[in-house]
């Protein structure tokens, strides 16, 4: 709490006690003797306490024609209710308002202290290498190419390249995963990250405002501009509730007037209105909500650009994805070893010993699976072919390692093969001993990732590859997918995401899940783009509407998740307020309901639709 | 021009949505936004007459709420 609502607690202290007394006084009969207007005194004085400055505020406004002013409105109710003889209504709807109000502001308050804890990963200083030593200067001064120096438990206040020194980095603050990742000279750091115990010299590569972090912090607190359909709803809705309120007030009292009715009774009715006239749960509840909802994804690891794009991503009912880099690790591997003749071990050892020379991938996938160093003295006379493999000598006898084109030139027969993978036989003297399958493995965990998703109701999952077909549908296979077209070129994929969308169920949206490098197009095209932007790709984060850092596709079920939460909060907060102050305006109509009420549909109403948005703040 | 602003006793929602749309309307001004929540103002203007329009910007703020004030230090 700071100061200025230290003081309008302590205003709310004296009036709530002033008007207990003049209550018990009232009843116990000393205060019944007295004349109206000595009456009209007493219960002014704690008014003036409690009221001062929303009567000021009021009459300020007045003379710049706000006519639509929360206090003016809080006003004219509270002098009518006085008008009419309802000393104590009068006061206790201006004592109820401030109590409101207050919790209001602490709500609002304790929710921007929980923004900007989610906001302070932007490093205050950096450590500059310079002729007369190291200096503390401001991240925003550091150009590219100086050299920084990183001490430990330090944030790493700029991105670089190590070129000294080796720590490990919580990279929590960018990719909500707290495993703290090993760096040595050469590789890069991103700033916004932990330094662990080790000092790091860094070659700066980017300017501070074009960092990682900078963009993310920048891409959050801009969420509000890209507004989702509800939060545009409210603030057309906040224009026109306000007048449509008060003209309401206004016919009410003027037509039952008119009709020959109880002037005071229809004036109190008329004040019920005016209390209930202002937006605010709505106005407040509604945004927080959202920026709730992006902060969770941005602690988890996921960039979300506005809160347009997460109310898409609650109604994901169907979602493409790229193969390679997405679905799968997007680099060769030793996939399994088949022996037709000899045990396994001889099989990778005779291609591990014939392909250790090559830089083709291929080649160092075998020698990375053998996992033993390749015993040079094995093979004689290696002879590269290229598009064909490896001939040697063994022992007098002539050892081929290579494709099918290699064992045809040779004379040897090609035993059936998996056509999902690339096949290397290893065949000695016109006899084939096996054939190493390799491929692009499907990422660990994938298949437990996208079955997550069926359960977050996603009910389509499809693949799109530029791959062989064979490829594609083993992979679509192994992963259970609904839909897979192989062989597309970048064109193509764009096309056939117009037909999915086509086909998708109305009122739901279609995500594309790509790597972002070579699609583009294609996550643009879709209604939610989301790229596994490995920590740096730039290239990711523009063409995207949702970007998960670490590429791991369990996020993506965690979006949803928290997409849904979101949008299930606002939506109970708009149907609850606007349900109350409905409610409360027809029982006020009809002369059931009573100023109190009135005023827990103004301020109560709007403190628990700020509560019910402040569970999107909390750690999930 | 973009440039961030913070704002001072911005204490109701409604009144911040009103300043953003009266500063959008003030000739010169590009874009504006005023996050209530953040307690920050965005303005997209012209170069030239930046200072004159964040004057103008203040003063549109003073007359939607009177303890507003645009920090420019």
């Amino acid at each position: 709490m700071n100061k200025k609502q230290k003081t309008v607690l302590w205003r709310i202290l004296i009036t709530a006690a002033l008007f207990a007394l003049l209550e018990a006084l009232q009843r116990w009969g000393p205060l019944n003797a007295l004349p109206t207007w000595a009456l009209l005194g007493c219960y002014l004085v704690p008014y003036g306490v409690i009221a001062y400055d929303v009567v000021g505020k009021a009459l300020r406004n007045l003379r710049t024609g706000a006519i639509f002013d929360e206090n003016l409105l809080m006003t004219i109710a509270t002098v009518a209710a006085f008008a009419i003889g309802a000393y104590d209504e009068a006061l206790a709807v201006m004592l109820f308002y401030q109590i409101g109000e207050l919790f209001q502001k602490i709500a609002v308050g304790r929710s921007r202290g929980a923004i900007k804890a989610l906001l302070e990963i932007v490093p205050q200083s950096a450590n500059l290498e310079t002729e007369d030593g190291v200096t503390e200067v401001d991240p925003d001064d550091v150009s590219v190419g100086q050299i920084i120096r990183i001490r430990p438990g330090e944030r790493v206040p700029l991105d670089g390249d190590v070129i000294e020194g080796s720590s490990s980095l919580n990279t929590a603050a960018l990719t909500g995963e707290s495993l703290p990742r090993p760096v040595e000279a050469g590789e890069a750091v991103y700033a916004g990250c932990i330094n662990g115990d080790g000092t790091l010299r860094v070659w700066v590569t980017k300017a501070f405002e074009d960092s990682m972090v900078t963009k993310i912090l920048e891409l959050v607190e801009n969420a509000s501009s890209k507004k989702a359909k509800a939060e545009a709803f409210i603030t057309r809705f906040a224009k026109i509730y306000t007048p449509v309120v008060t003209a309401a007030a206004l016919l009410l009292f003027l037509i039952s007037v008119l009709c020959g009715g109880d002037w005071s009774e229809w004036l109190r009715r008329a004040c019920i209105f005016l209390v209930i006239s202002c937006p605010c749960a709505l106005v407040i509840s509604v945004p927080l909500g959202f920026f709730g909802g992006i902060g969770a994804c941005s602690r988890a690891g996921v960039l979300v650009k506005g809160s347009n794009d997460l109310e898409a991503a609650a109604k994901l009912s169907s979602l493409v994805f790229d193969k390679t880099g997405t679905l799968t690790e997007g680099t060769f591997s030793v996939t399994a070893v088949r022996a037709l003749n000899g045990t396994e071990d001889d099989i990778l050892r005779f291609a591990a010993a014939a392909e250790a020379g090559s830089t083709h991938p291929i080649a160092q996938s075998i020698v990375a699976a053998y996992e033993k160093t390749p015993d040079a003295d094995l093979l004689r006379e290696l002879r590269e072919i290229p598009g064909h493999g490896v001939t040697a000598a063994y022992d007098g006898k002539t050892l081929l390692v290579g494709n099918e084109r290699l064992l045809t030139q040779y004379g040897v027969a090609a035993p059936p093969h998996d056509a999902a993978a690339t096949a290397v036989y290893v065949a000695l003297d016109g006899d084939c001993l096996g054939i190493i399958s390799i491929a692009d493995r499907v990422k660990d965990g994938a298949k437990e990732a996208l079955s997550s998703l069926r359960n977050a109701g996603v009910r389509r999952l499809t693949m799109l590859t530029g791959d062989r077909k064979a490829v594609g549908e083993a992979v679509a296979q192994s992963l259970s997918l609904d839909a897979v077209y192989t062989e597309l070129l970048p064109d193509q994929k764009v096309t056939q995401l117009e037909t999915l969308l086509a086909e998708k169920q109305p009122n739901t949206t279609l995500g594309y899940v790509g790597d972002g490098i070579n699609d583009a197009p294609v996550l643009a095209r879709a209604d939610v783009g989301i790229a596994m932007g490995s920590m740096g790709s730039d290239a990711a984060i523009e063409a995207a509407d949702v970007v998960i850092l670490d590429d791991d596709l369990h996020k993506l079920g965690a979006t949803i998740r928290i997409a849904r939460k979101t949008t299930r909060i606002v939506k109970e907060n708009i149907v609850f307020a606007l349900a109350v102050k409905a409610l409360v305006m027809g029982l006020g109509a009809f002369g059931v309901a009573n100023m109190w009420l009135a005023v827990f549909a103004d301020v109560g109403v709007s403190v628990l639709a700020i509560l019910n948005s402040m569970r999107m703040l909390k750690k999930q | 021009m973009k440039k961030k602003f913070k704002l001072d006793e911005l204490d109701c929602a409604v009144c911040g949505a009103k300043m953003e749309d009266a500063i959008k309307k003030i000739p010169g001004v590009n874009d504006a936004s005023v996050s209530f929540l953040m307690q920050k103002l965005t303005l997209d203007a012209d170069d030239a007459r930046f200072e004159e329009i964040l004057k103008e910007a203040q003063r549109v703020c003073t007359k939607i709420e009177p303890d507003c004030k645009i920090v420019t230090a």
